[in-house]
């Protein structure tokens, strides 16, 4: 079944391309200038391991098609995010490799034509990006009929890639809507004659889902793009959290034998006052 | 042996150390060097930095060597295997830090250290030599830097040496076959990779250590300067020895032990809590595998580069029918080169800066701001703004210099004490 | 004041200079910790190390599997015995070092005289228990250089060691112990996972 999931997103790129192709007419285009996006913070947590585990779920069934993580292997995966092996063996490795190896893409060579470019390898993006630019990558396509794939990105603009999860997120386009107005002191600004009443104005360049047209709601869809690059995070550097725990002690000895360095100087010392 | 006497016998170590005597000179080389070796009694922080950068060699070397068991030389494998470090070799995260780490500490601590030789003259008669071969561990220190920089193979590694390498070619008539030549190739390449490596790991390190143990040979022939810029070989008592010195064992060991440990503490903070410094120590481009085809939008060289890098893009204008990229290579050159010439440009009558006049502070505090702002325009992209900047900061740097055979004579001194105060 | 020295200090001195000493002693005990451990095989050696499946459905009787299939890196002997040679295993003569097996050179379910979990099938890591050299095998009674008396085994070249069809070594050759049995396992009834002696065993 994951099998067909993946299968199914090389079905749905080449669909976006036929579709753009056929559709395009420059007049529905969005102007990238005009498109709002607000940045979004994000902080990734790697001590919650659900996420992770989600994370890395969603990697391998949505990205990994393309984008390997060829520096990391499963069973380091595995055993950091406390995933028992014979899982990880039956549920998230496709191909014929072993629990010991690396997570290679399974996308053949040739492949990098489809795109223009090969697509990167991913095992240390958090760490070439952020992860807040990641997060706000992924929640800023939108529909652009005069791009190849269909989309375009507010925060990565006329990114040579398709949004694999369009059918998770739904068809975001760029709207004229009403937006509450802004007061001076930087809250919503209220109606002085309606008690309550948030006065609003027309905005356009606004990014919003078609309802519907995802298979997840808004929220839903921020927590699997939010759990993605958590994982990425992690998979930029494994050892982070081990290396924050031993520090704690490293630095503890080193003060406890500050003391006693501290103390001996100072005992001879005494010679020289 | 006769029990019961109150002389006790020779113990096994006396006896060890005895036959050793006869055939080494052991005892006599501590003594020399540690336990008759009289220091200043008046020592503050900025004389702990020597012991630091020894301190730092130790830990380069050590993570060095380790380092090289489990990384490959080459175009191909160079960056994977870093990687293959910080994930499959157990622990290997740690001695990776401790190396990066390792390596700006480096600079802080020597930067440091120079920065307290200007403070109180410690360049100055009888410590010129000194001084001098202390400017040619700063300058192998930068090469040894500057050709560890390009191993991890990412792609800032990459460019920023393709960018120093190609100064090189700024050289009349030669320049082009020169930087190739260095390169072993028509770009960086994996061939320049390895030659780098062999640089970086052999033949550097063998002369930075030798030049280490002439610096040290060198100091304790002439014996420590302070921060009162006295002698204190003029002032001994009966027995030959210096009022105002203190045998460097025990108490400048106790002493430098302790600030070691205090300054181990500041590492592992960094080394355990950001050994990317914000992408100061090790910058974003290069997490991604060297790449011939795609500049990083902006190229700054390691935070320890900067100052010269900003002297470098100052010049701008060609002179002398020269081109600027010539005379900004000329500039940085003299910029790196020019502190070898303190001994002779400064013509006080006192060493230190607590009896030089005002002028003297004046300038030095010039001197310490242009180096800072020029640090920190090298890390920015060029903008007019910033490239007006470094000219004049690079002026400023520059006539600390220049100006100090002048100033340093017309200024009004304070008289010098006898005894360190 | 340089007469001063760790001997003659006074009391306080001396229990500073040994209390500073011993923490330190244990600081770089601890710096070398990392030094020490990213001395162990690393992931990808474990990964290249990780266990192997063989298929011995085509072994014929009296033969070795071929080619020799490697376990970190060191060859694997896996042969299948002949009826008369199990019966000949079952009482082992005194020619040989250590005929039960005493020494831990094989897994518990491997100490028996087979040293094999199922009789006809051996499996052994192809490295002579002298220095190192990879023996022969010798399917059946072998004249060639070696005593005509001898039923077959393992013959090491390098150095003239002799081994058993079990693996055991014959007392009077320069190897001091038997052929190591690795861990394995049947996962069916012709695949030998080689690497591993967890998982259910296939009688």
């Amino acid at each position: 079944m994951l099998m067909k999931m993946r299968v199914s997103s090389f079905v749905l790129i080449f669909g976006l391309m036929g579709l753009s192709a056929a559709f395009a007419d420059s007049s529905q285009c969005p102007v990238e200038a005009d498109v709002q996006w607000q940045s979004e913070p994000m902080h990734p947590d790697l001590s919650d391991l659900p996420s992770l585990q989600r994370g890395f779920r969603h990697y391998v069934n949505y990205c990994l098609g393309c984008h390997g993580l060829q520096y990391q292997r499963y069973e380091r995966t595995a055993d950091d995010l406390a995933i028992p092996h014979d899982l990880v063996e039956e549920h998230l490795i496709f191909s014929d490799q072993m629990i010991g190896q690396q997570i290679t893409t399974a996308m053949p060579e040739a492949s990098s034509t489809w795109f223009g470019v090969a697509p990167p390898d991913l095992t240390l993006v958090a760490k070439l990006r952020d992860p807040q630019w990641l997060y706000n990558y992924m929640n800023a396509f939108y529909i652009d009929p005069c791009r190849p794939f269909g989309v375009n990105n507010k925060v990565f603009p006329n990114v040579g890639m398709p949004h694999v999860l369009i059918g998770l997120q739904g068809n975001q386009r760029a709207v004229c809507t009403d937006v509450p107005m802004m007061a001076e002191n930087g809250g919503e600004a209220r109606d002085p004659l309606v008690p309550g009443r948030v006065l609003t104005e027309e905005q356009c360049g606004v990014l919003q889902v078609e309802e519907g047209t995802g298979t997840l709601n808004e929220e839903e869809y921020r927590q699997f793009t939010w759990d993605l690059v958590n994982f990425l995070h992690y998979v930029a550097e494994p050892s982070r959290m081990d290396r924050y725990r031993i520090g704690v002690y490293v630095i503890l000895f080193l003060i406890f034998l500050a003391v006693f360095t501290w103390l001996l100087n100072r005992e001879f010392w005494k010679d020289v006052r | 042996m006769r029990a019961g006497t109150p002389e006790l016998p020779p113990s096994f170590l006396a006896r060890g150390v005895a036959w050793l005597d006869e055939r080494f000179p052991l005892t006599e080389t501590w003594n020399y060097h540690l336990a008759r070796y009289y220091a200043p009694k008046n020592f503050n922080f900025w004389y702990f930095m020597g012991a630091l950068s020894l301190l730092v060699l130790v830990i380069q070397l050590g993570s060095g060597v380790w380092l090289t068991m489990s990384y490959v030389p080459s175009g191909e494998q160079a960056f994977a295997s870093v990687e293959y470090i910080m994930r499959d070799v157990d622990m290997g995260y740690i001695i990776r830090y401790m190396h990066t780490t390792g390596a700006s500490a480096f600079f802080l601590v020597v930067y440091l250290h120079m920065f307290r030789a200007m403070l109180y003259g410690s360049y100055r008669k009888p410590r010129e030599l000194l001084w001098l071969i202390g400017m040619a561990i700063f300058l192998v220190l930068m090469a040894e830097g500057f050709f560890g920089y390009l191993l991890p193979w990412g792609n800032m590694s990459f460019w920023a040496a393709q960018v120093i390498v190609s100064l090189f070619s700024a050289i009349p008539f030669v320049g082009e076959s020169l930087a190739t030549w260095i390169r072993g190739d028509f770009v960086m390449s994996g061939i320049t990779l390895t030659r780098f490596f062999a640089l970086h790991v052999v033949l550097i390190p063998i002369v930075l250590i030798a030049l280490v143990f002439l610096h040290l040979v060198a100091l304790h022939h002439v014996g420590s300067n302070n921060p009162d810029g006295i002698e204190i070989k003029r002032n001994k008592d009966a027995n030959g020895i210096p009022r105002d010195g203190i045998p460097f064992h025990p108490y400048y060991v106790v002493h430098d032990i302790n600030a070691s440990v205090i300054f181990l503490i500041l590492f592992c903070l960094v080394l355990f809590y950001a050994p990317e410094m914000g992408g100061y120590f090790i910058e974003k481009p290069n997490f991604e595998e060297a790449n011939p085809l795609k500049t990083p939008e902006h190229i700054a060289p390691v935070w320890y580069y900067t100052p010269y890098y900003a002297m470098l893009r100052a010049a701008t204008f060609p002179l002398f029918g020269l081109d600027a990229k010539f005379w900004g290579m000329v500039v940085m050159a003299v910029a790196i080169l020019i502190p070898a010439a303190l001994p002779w440009l400064d013509r006080s009558p006192v060493k230190s800066i607590r009896y030089k006049g005002r002028w003297s502070k004046a300038m030095l505090g010039i001197f310490v701001v242009s180096f800072l702002v020029l640090g920190y325009l090298g890390t920015i992209a060029p903008s007019p703004m910033a490239t007006l900047a470094a000219q004049i900061g690079t002026m400023a740097y520059l006539s600390y210099f220049l100006l100090m055979p002048w100033y340093t004579q017309v200024e009004k001194i304070k008289p010098v004490p006898d005894r360190v105060t | 004041m340089e007469s001063i020295s760790a001997l003659e200090a006074p009391e306080r001195r001396r229990f500073l200079i040994g209390a500073t000493a011993v923490v330190g002693a244990i600081g770089v005990a601890g710096a070398a910790v990392p030094f020490v451990r990213s001395w162990a095989p690393s992931a990808k050696a474990r990964a290249a190390g990780a266990a192997i499946t063989v298929d011995i459905a085509s072994l014929a009787e009296g033969e070795m599997v071929s080619p020799i299939p490697a376990w970190r890196g060191k060859p694997v002997f896996i042969v299948r015995r002949t009826s008369t040679q199990v019966e000949e295993l079952e009482s082992p003569d005194d020619a040989l070092a250590d005929p039960d097996s005493q020494r831990p050179q094989q897994p518990e379910y491997a100490q028996n005289n087979w040293r094999a979990r199922r009789p006809e099938i051996g499996v052994f890591v192809g490295v002579c228990t002298h220095l190192g050299c990879s023996p022969k095998f010798y399917g059946a009674p072998s004249e060639e250089g070696i005593d005509p008396a001898w039923e077959g085994g393992f013959f090491c070249p390098c150095h003239g060691s002799r081994f058993d069809l079990a693996g055991r070594v014959v007392s009077g050759v320069p190897a001091p112990s038997n052929l190591e049995v690795p861990p394995y396992f049947f996962a069916s009834d012709t695949l030998i996972v080689v690497g591993e002696d967890s998982g259910e065993v296939v009688a």
